[in-house]
């Protein structure tokens, strides 16, 4: 596990409480990128603990994260220049907002390491600053009556935290929102990328062996040219998909994610198509915008548990009929696609 | 230029379409239960609440997306929802499995005591 933000070690009656340093290293961005990409993703955690930025004593307000160490950095330097306490619960390396959904983050967690670190004894107050989106899994008023501590909900984003402290533990409309801007958008589109990546490989091979299959038997030169074109295809609807659907997602205008995804799909076919990468045969091309679209539409459906706006009613009405409909599309699609092998 | 950025940035903030199905959510609020704390106004990340008269009420209901902020921390227990993940993978995962809809981002079991 990563120690190398820890700076120092402070005596206090709640025992020695390491010092935390504010500052992003090299590191900690070459950390993060690759974590971006889901390389150690899982596994890129923080101790669950009591840490101090600066010098914090009796008065210092006390922030609660997770100990995904990603949240755990946004916190920390959110605190650059103040006097704070950091508990860090232990919510198995997943950032809070997924880690309330599930429970991790949550009343017990929070009232277990609020008793555990002997916090009453550390501060003369009794706040304790949590993350709004961790309301999803902390009652406020079961937390008061386990530990007597009063939650205070603080803005969705850390980097608010300063503004926050400043106009007294108060967060306006906009520090309350949750957004999906490009920017973020943009960030989960690696995670995106990599989920399928066995998939990625093994479609695209599979439907460049079937290429070279016609009524004469197998030919090579046939699997080179047809194949390369279908490993085209496929790797086009998986980008709409996972990448260019999330990318412009507001403004396609339709509100199923499933359905955006297959817009987007179907516009990619139609620029294959035009390029000469589908087919000059009309089954073949039919067959091309039924896999096209169904693979571009389920990974579309899937970017519903990255963004940060859909219900559970709202997905499961949308899977409902998407889901038989972009199976159907697909098997249409293949089996076409195998027949015109022969014809 | 400045004046086509602007404009540009002005067309894309309003269709920011960041709003799931209409008339989906199973968000309920009993006003005559509501203390007014407006603890609910304080969690919810999407605005879905407002307060009038000192009762909360829900203002924008097309805009939840039932994370179960609001249930949790309402007192009274005024606010019902069945919260859950909004998330298809999620969906698939208990369908396969023959459980509640469940992301699968974390393996090993929880608790500290």
């Amino acid at each position: 596990m990563n120690r190398a933000f820890i700076v120092g070690e402070l005596q206090t009656v709640a025992g020695k409480i390491p010092q935390i340093s504010t500052e992003r290293t090299a590191s900690d961005v070459w950390q993060t990128i690759k974590t971006r990409w889901s390389i150690g993703r899982m596994a890129y955690r923080v101790k669950q603990g009591l840490y101090a930025v600066g010098n914090p004593n009796q008065e210092s307000n006390i922030f609660v994260t997770a100990n995904y160490k990603l949240s755990f950095d946004h916190l920390r330097r959110a605190l650059h220049g103040l006097n704070a306490w950091v508990l860090v619960l232990d919510t198995k390396g997943i950032n809070v907002w997924c880690a309330a959904g599930k429970g991790t983050f949550g009343t017990k967690e929070l009232s277990c390491r609020i008793k555990a670190h002997g916090l009453e004894k550390l501060v003369s107050h009794r706040k304790i600053i949590v993350p709004q989106l961790g309301a999803t899994g902390v009652s406020a008023h079961e937390v008061k009556a386990n530990t007597g501590f009063n939650v205070i909900y603080g803005p969705v984003r850390a980097e608010d935290i300063k503004a926050f402290i400043s106009s007294g533990l108060k967060a306006t409309a906009e520090m309350r929102r949750v957004t999906f801007p490009v920017k973020e958008r943009v960030k989960l589109i690696p995670v995106e990328l990599v989920y399928g990546k066995y998939y990625l490989i093994l479609v695209p091979l599979i439907f460049f062996i079937l290429s070279g299959l016609n009524n004469k038997g197998y030919s090579i030169d046939q699997a080179w040219t047809n194949g390369g074109k279908a490993i085209l295809n496929l790797i086009a609807a998986y980008i709409s998909g996972c990448a260019i659907t999330p990318l412009l997602l507001p403004w396609i205008p339709v509100r199923w994610f499933s359905f955006k995804g297959l817009i987007t799909g179907w516009l990619f076919a139609t620029i294959l198509l035009y390029f000469g990468f589908l087919s000059a045969f009309l089954p073949e091309i039919i067959s091309w915008f039924l896999i096209i679209g169904s693979v571009s539409s389920f990974l579309a459906m899937n970017f519903t548990g990255s963004s940060t706006f859909t219900s559970l009613s709202g997905v499961q009405k949308e899977m409902k009929l998407s889901l038989p409909l972009q199976i159907v599309f697909a098997a249409i699609g293949l089996l076409g696609w195998l027949i015109t092998r022969f014809i | 230029m400045a004046y086509w950025v602007g404009l540009l940035q002005d067309l894309f903030k309003n269709m920011s379409g960041l709003i799931y199905l209409k008339n989906v959510v199973t968000l309920k609020l009993d006003a005559q239960k509501c203390n007014g704390c407006m603890m609910c106004t304080i969690v919810c990340p999407h605005e879905v609440f407002a307060i009038s008269d000192r009762k909360a009420f829900i203002n924008k209901i097309d805009h939840c997306m039932e994370c179960g902020a609001c249930q949790k921390n309402c007192p009274e227990e005024a606010i019902s929802v069945k919260s859950g993940v909004g998330c298809a993978a999620g969906i698939i995962n208990g369908l396969l499995r023959g459980t509640e809809p469940s992301c699968d981002c974390s393996g090993d079991k929880a608790g500290c005591c």
